[in-house]
């Protein structure tokens, strides 16, 4: 015996568990991060005025806009994988899960050359609160995206996307459950950008 | 999800992808000439609140599929952002209304 | 990971599949339940090692104090040490473990019905990670600096910069990824996993209280994470985060950026560890509630306004915290405002108190041992709930704040209040788990002393609070002149601590006892109304029940006027 509404929905509620799920801990993700901004808003109130936006003016505007058209590129890939899937074109899928994964890494190579840049210039988490919660903030994201994207790989490498061949609507609701992860790491940043860079 | 997504209203998906791809680009680049504008600080903070609110209502709505989502979930969000918004504003209230000591 | 499809069959689990790494929630339940009950009995000793210290201050610690250095007797950090150690596992370790973990993976599936939870391998991984969280927090009493030190409540600067506090943090992580993952699982099986007929009205007290204990954990718990990261952060990367500028440590003025709020950690930390006290008695108030209706043969009286209650106590513990740092400059505002829906908070809380008691009235009460355990919950949780109140009110706060009428306090709504209602739940449903019943001799002879001895350590705690005795003092408040009256009672309550000890062998003895020679129980011994009673005891691995369960009646149908028995299952048409 199952558990059952895995690829069916429950009649009542009309929610799979997995979405159900998914829902519940990007809930949890919202208040994780939203811990993290009140005490982005405590600190800033809490240095010298015009503190944070002197030590804002260190990070690069371009670098992380370049980046915020790279990750909102990335969800677009993300869902129009899972909407290949739903119009079981299998290989359209595989570009596109491609496309997002090569995203999520100019992403993370971005991340990387604006913190090692910082790093050269001696700037690090203690050199301010500000840089502080900067670090903190970006380097959490880019745990959830690392963490993303290993899920993606498996998804996309055969091991296991070979449940297409078997079950292809537990397949799809799987794609769907980790799309809507991505999103929400993708509206972070959509928050992060702003609040860090330009505020 | 069962499958009373038709091929057609998939395309209509995908139609609604791509248009909400182009406005997210254009707001992203909304938000930072924004930011040159000469407003006071909370003017800025609030403008750059705004164009964030709706670039991830965007993402929500439309990539996340909530516009057409079950109340459950809804119900469930609208809780988590309503402690979201008392997480953020209690402690910065609290900070404020400080006795100096 | 795989499908969900078992393509194994069941039969031909081994040892590791089917008793370690098992994702069957009956077995994942007795996991957490056998694990939780060694860390409480190990919180306890922590705790009688330091009430030694306080009542016999100049004299060795009997058979362990060689582990304290060469005099046998508590150096104050060692003492610090046990106590933000007792205070971490009792919490953490022990009780929400057992009221969450166990009795709400043991009982939420069979109670609605279900074969197990909607998401048994992520289960088994919060269980796992509570183990290795658990792991971690126990090796720091054997890290060359000694376990963590700064209180469960670990305040920063203190925390910062004192030892033990890196490997707590980490073990933090652990737990908190264990709850987030374990109260998700929790609610989607309410959700989604009710058998036909379940409708919401119809679940039982315990699962409700266990659907918005979930929801609190799931919400409140993520900014202690973000909270602890930060701690984190300034302890091994040097950030200021919790540290203000010019702090001196030592003589020397810290060498760190500053501009950091140590206020800041105690918003993060009490946004979760308020509501985590309600986490800690929803269940409870659950477990009483069930027994309660079966041993009076009546439903609750006023269950939809328990229901109602439970939901609005858990709306509501998000928005008091702050009453909790009454004494820390806040301004009138925002004291006004927490002190204010403090008070609110108690009312759900009493019409939960009053129902119950209500319940009592006209019912034909067995006086069995979950009974006797439920019902001296009562007025426990009562005294407990009662002297919150002061405490909640800023103008009384001020005066006894930081002393031990706050232990006493929530000492009486954790020990003679939740963990009476825990050993309730035990009793009540081990024939279940087991397929046994227990023994009535033996379980009077814990519930009597345990309950004498309870009040022992804790009703002159308050005493002691009143007359100033601030807590966490390793001289137990000797170097005070205010405290002079009232130290004489700290022979008192240890000598209560020890026998209350003693008088947790009779409970030991009988899980053993019963689990090998207990008389068989049947399917329904305590003739109860729940879906889980439907179960063959113990219920089927894997599946649970023999039989297709549907659900015909609300959860408490006793004493029905023209029925042929004095109750009537929810499952029986």
């Amino acid at each position: 015996m199952e558990v059952p509404y895995i690829i069916k929905e429950r009649e009542d509620t009309g929610l799979i568990n997995s979405k159900l799920g998914i829902w519940i801990f990007l809930a949890s993700e919202i208040m994780l991060f939203g811990g993290l901004f009140s005490a982005y808003i405590f600190l800033r109130l809490a240095a010298p005025p015009g503190d944070f936006a002197r030590w804002a003016s260190e990070l690069s505007v371009p670098l992380a806009t370049v980046n915020t058209l790279v990750l909102i590129s990335s969800s677009v890939s993300m869902v129009m994988a899972w909407a290949s899937l739903k119009l079981k074109d299998f290989p359209k899928y595989k570009m596109y899960m491609g496309i997002t994964l090569l995203c999520s890494f100019i992403f993370l190579v971005i991340k990387y050359f604006e913190y090692t840049s910082k790093f050269s210039h001696h700037i690090y988490p203690s050199s301010s609160t500000f840089m502080a919660i900067y670090f903190t903030l970006t380097g959490l994201h880019g745990i959830h995206i690392i963490g993303g994207m290993i899920v993606m790989i498996y998804f996309w490498l055969p091991i296991g996307a070979k449940m297409w061949d078997s079950q292809p609507e537990l397949f799809t609701n799987r794609v769907e459950v980790l799309g809507l992860y991505w999103h929400f790491v993708d509206l972070v940043w959509i928050f992060l950008f702003p609040v860090l860079y330009l505020l | 999800m069962s499958d009373d997504h038709s091929t057609e209203s998939i395309q209509e998906h995908i139609r609604v992808y791509i248009m909400v791809f182009g406005a997210l680009a254009v707001l992203t680049v909304v938000t930072v000439l924004a930011s040159y504008l000469e407003v006071s600080t909370s003017e800025g903070i609030f403008l750059a609140l705004i164009i964030a609110s709706v670039k991830a209502s965007l993402v929500a709505g439309y990539f996340m599929h909530l516009i057409s989502e079950k109340n459950t979930i809804i119900w469930i969000l609208v809780l988590t952002v309503v402690f979201f918004f008392i997480m953020l504003f209690l402690p910065l209230i609290s900070y404020t209304d400080q006795v100096n000591i | 990971m795989s499908s969900n499809s078992h393509s194994h069959d069941h039969h031909d689990e081994n040892f590791i599949q089917k008793y370690i790494f098992s994702v069957d929630h009956k077995v994942i339940g007795i996991q957490y339940g056998i694990t939780s009950l060694l860390f409480l009995l190990f919180g306890f000793s922590l705790m009688a090692i330091m009430r030694w210290q306080l009542a016999y201050p100049d004299t060795a610690v009997p058979i362990v104090g060689f582990l304290f250095g060469e005099s046998g007797t508590l150096a104050p950090e060692q003492y610090n040490s046990l106590g933000a150690m007792h205070g971490t596992i009792m919490i953490f370790l022990g009780v929400v473990p057992l009221a969450v973990g166990a009795f709400g993976n043991y009982l939420v599936p069979l109670q609605i019905g279900a074969i197990d939870m909607a998401f048994p391998k992520l289960n088994a991984a919060s269980y796992w990670s509570y183990f290795v969280g658990g792991v971690i927090m126990m090796s720091s009493f054997f890290m060359p600096e000694g376990a963590a030190r700064s209180g469960w409540t670990s305040y920063p600067p203190l925390s910062i910069f004192e030892n033990g506090q890196t490997v707590w943090l980490i073990s933090m992580i652990f737990l908190i990824t264990s709850s987030l993952l374990g109260s998700m699982n929790i609610i989607v099986t309410i959700v989604q996993l009710r058998a036909p007929g379940l409708t919401w009205m119809r679940l039982s007290i315990f699962v409700w209280a266990q659907f918005v204990t979930s929801f609190l954990l799931v919400l409140a718990f993520p900014p202690l994470e973000a909270a602890a990261i930060l701690q984190l952060m300034d302890r091994v990367a040097g950030t200021s985060f919790f540290l203000p500028s010019g702090l001196v440590l030592s003589g020397e003025i810290v060498d760190v950026a500053g501009y950091g709020s140590p206020l800041l950690w105690q918003h993060l930390f009490w946004f979760l560890a308020h509501p985590e006290v309600y986490v800690l008695i929803l269940p409870a108030l659950g477990i009483v509630g069930e027994i309660l209706a079966n041993n009076t043969r009546k439903p609750i009286w006023g269950f939809k306004s328990v229901v109602y209650s439970m939901i609005f106590l858990g709306f509501c513990s998000f928005i008091v915290w702050a009453h909790h740092m009454f004494l820390t400059g806040m301004g009138q505002a925002m004291s006004a405002f927490f002190q204010t829906t403090t008070m609110i908070i108690s009312i759900p809380s009493v019409v939960i108190l009053t129902s119950y008691f209500l319940s009592l009235w006209g019912g034909s009460i067995r006086f069995n041992t979950p009974m006797l355990f439920a019902l001296a919950f009562l007025p426990m949780f009562g005294i407990g709930g009662l002297t919150g109140l002061p405490l909640g009110l800023a103008a009384s706060d001020i005066y006894l704040h930081d002393t031990y009428y706050v232990i006493g306090h929530f000492h009486y709504v954790v020990a003679p209040g939740t963990i009476f209602a825990l050993f309730a739940g035990i009793y009540y449903w081990f024939p279940k788990i087991t397929g046994k019943k227990m023994n009535e001799m033996l379980g009077k002879l814990h519930f009597w002393p345990s309950l004498l001895f309870m009040n022992g350590i804790f009703m002159p705690m308050f005493i002691q609070g009143l007359a100033g005795v601030s807590r966490r003092l390793a001289d137990g408040g000797e170097s005070y002149a205010h405290a002079s009256g009232v130290l004489h009672l700290n022979e008192f309550m240890t000598t209560s601590a020890f026998l209350l000890g003693i008088a947790q062998i009779p409970f030991i003895i009988n899980i053993i006892m019963s689990l090998f020679s207990g008389e068989k129980a049947g399917r329904n011994p305590w003739d109860a109304t729940t879906v889980e009673w439907a179960a063959p005891s113990p219920p089927l691995p894997h599946v649970n029940f023999d039989s297709e369960i549907e659900v015909y009646h609300s959860s408490y149908e006793y004493s029905v006027p023209d029925a042929k028995k004095d109750f009537t299952p929810q499952t029986e048409k």
